[in-house]
């Protein structure tokens, strides 16, 4: 089964199990750790923000205009900002370290 | 804003979302009147908020209808209940008093209820409040999230954030008036009309919008009073100052689950623990539905909302009416109160 390695706000290093074809979202969630995701991945709003390790970044999936613009929305962008709702898990992605972002 | 105004009903529903509006009719199908209070100035929470034209497939026996169209229908289908809204306030304050619950909202209106449906979702909307340094001192005389009164920009220095049509707008709008006006945006692409994103374009060729791209705001500067200039960097940290008497700060809206977490019903990262099949939460008499309600292998959907409306209005009986025993009945059987039959 695929790991992520998350990072909180704090600081904390973690390592979840993620099924394949779960999001990242998804499996924060499951987790209970803090990431608000209020639309429930309906692609309607930035709160599953998740910033992607720069070596990561660029295997997967670009992001949708849609998900563009949901990012316009969210707050301390950077160049390798991703809405963990539209990384879908699979075992290329296994290992892939990813930081959350202040839920308020 | 006081309206100093005291109700007393028989439930509470806090968040008039889908699932809001539905818990009141099922609330009203057992003859339990309703008062809602929602943080937004319409009905409908996420489905008016963040998505009204996305289509939903996924309500029985409509295959397909938009978000506007679905809240639409729940306010159809409440009306006959008359049930008594609180708009655009926010509940502070949940308190117990003798038999029954005491809810306090931001405007000051105190609401006695037998009992509360709490369907706040992801919690009260509100601005998206760009998470600066200070800016809570700016808010409301240099730090704006709406445009209440256009005159007092006339001739100031403005920085207007974001990249809809919000932004893109306002920019257009004030131009004229502004002594100054710097549009900042993380990307080339605004997510905006494009006869407004032409426009925007015409202006900036006049010199007379400055666009500051690719940049996001990093900080506010100025006295704790009076902004002096707004601070922007880019992805890679390049930083610059604007002078500027005011920002506009267009980020849409997010939910914050506030005072919920202080109720006392064991909020966990925005989820109500509930006894599924009652929506009961710890505190008697308060029920959560919805998607801050939570239990093992719950599923997030409008129709998983609407089910347990059902649950916690049966359950809610108990403490409306504690001496009466609840006839179960279909609506088949008794149609519905108050409404004239086609």
């Amino acid at each position: 089964m695929p790991i992520i390695h998350v990072t909180t706000v704090e600081g904390e290093a973690l390592e979840l199990q993620a099924d394949s074809g779960r999001s990242v979202m998804e499996v924060v969630k499951a987790n209970d750790l803090p990431m608000l995701a209020a639309c429930g991945g309906a692609l309607a709003c930035a709160t599953c923000h998740v910033i992607v390790d720069p070596d990561w970044y660029d295997r997967l999936q670009p992001p949708s205009e849609d998900e563009e613009d949901l990012l316009d929305t969210a707050h301390g962008l950077t160049s390798t900002s991703r809405l963990g709702c539209q990384i879908l898990m699979r075992e290329e992605l296994d290992g892939i370290r990813v930081c959350l972002t202040p839920m308020d | 804003m006081t309206e100093d105004e005291d109700f007393t009903t028989d439930v509470a529903v806090i968040g008039a979302g889908p699932v809001g509006l539905f818990a009141v009719f099922e609330c009203g199908m057992l003859k339990m009147r309703c008062h809602l209070i929602d943080a937004l100035p319409a009905i409908g929470g996420q489905c008016t908020a963040l998505y009204p034209e996305k289509p939903i497939y996924d309500i029985p026996a409509a295959p397909e209808l938009s978000a506007a169209e679905l809240v639409d229908r729940l306010h159809r289908q409440i009306a006959p209940f008359a049930p008594q809204f609180h708009l655009d306030q926010q509940v502070v304050a949940l308190q117990r008093a003798g038999d029954t619950w005491e809810l306090v909202t931001s405007r000051g209106i105190r609401i006695r209820a037998r009992a509360v449906i709490v369907a706040a979702g992801a919690g009260a909307f509100g601005p998206n409040r760009p998470p600066l340094a200070d800016i809570e001192d700016y808010e409301g005389r240099c730090v704006h999230y709406l445009v209440t009164e256009r005159a007092r920009f006339r001739g100031q220095r403005l920085v207007i954030a974001g990249g809809g049509d919000s932004a893109v707008d306002w920019a257009i709008a004030l131009a004229d008036e502004a002594a100054e006006v710097h549009l900042v945006h993380r990307r080339e692409r605004f997510r905006a009309a494009p006869e407004s994103v032409d426009r925007l374009h015409q202006l900036v060729a006049e010199g007379r919008i400055q666009l500051v791209i690719p940049y996001q705001l990093a900080g506010l500067e100025g006295d704790g009073t009076r902004l002096s200039g707004v601070l922007v960097k880019t992805l890679d940290g390049d930083q610059r100052r604007i002078p500027a008497d005011h920002l506009l700060a267009f980020f849409g809206l997010a939910t914050r689950l506030g005072p919920i977490n202080d109720w006392g019903l064991g909020a966990r990262n925005g989820v109500v623990p509930v006894e599924p099949a009652t929506c009961a939460t710890s505190a008697p008499g308060v029920f959560a539905v919805g998607d801050i309600a939570g239990y093992p292998h719950k599923l997030k959907l409008i129709l998983t909302g609407f089910a347990e409306a059902a649950h916690a209005a049966h359950a809610a009986f108990a403490f409306v009416y504690p001496d009466r025993a609840l006839h179960f009945e279909y609506s088949t059987s008794t149609g519905v109160p108050g409404r004239e039959s086609a």
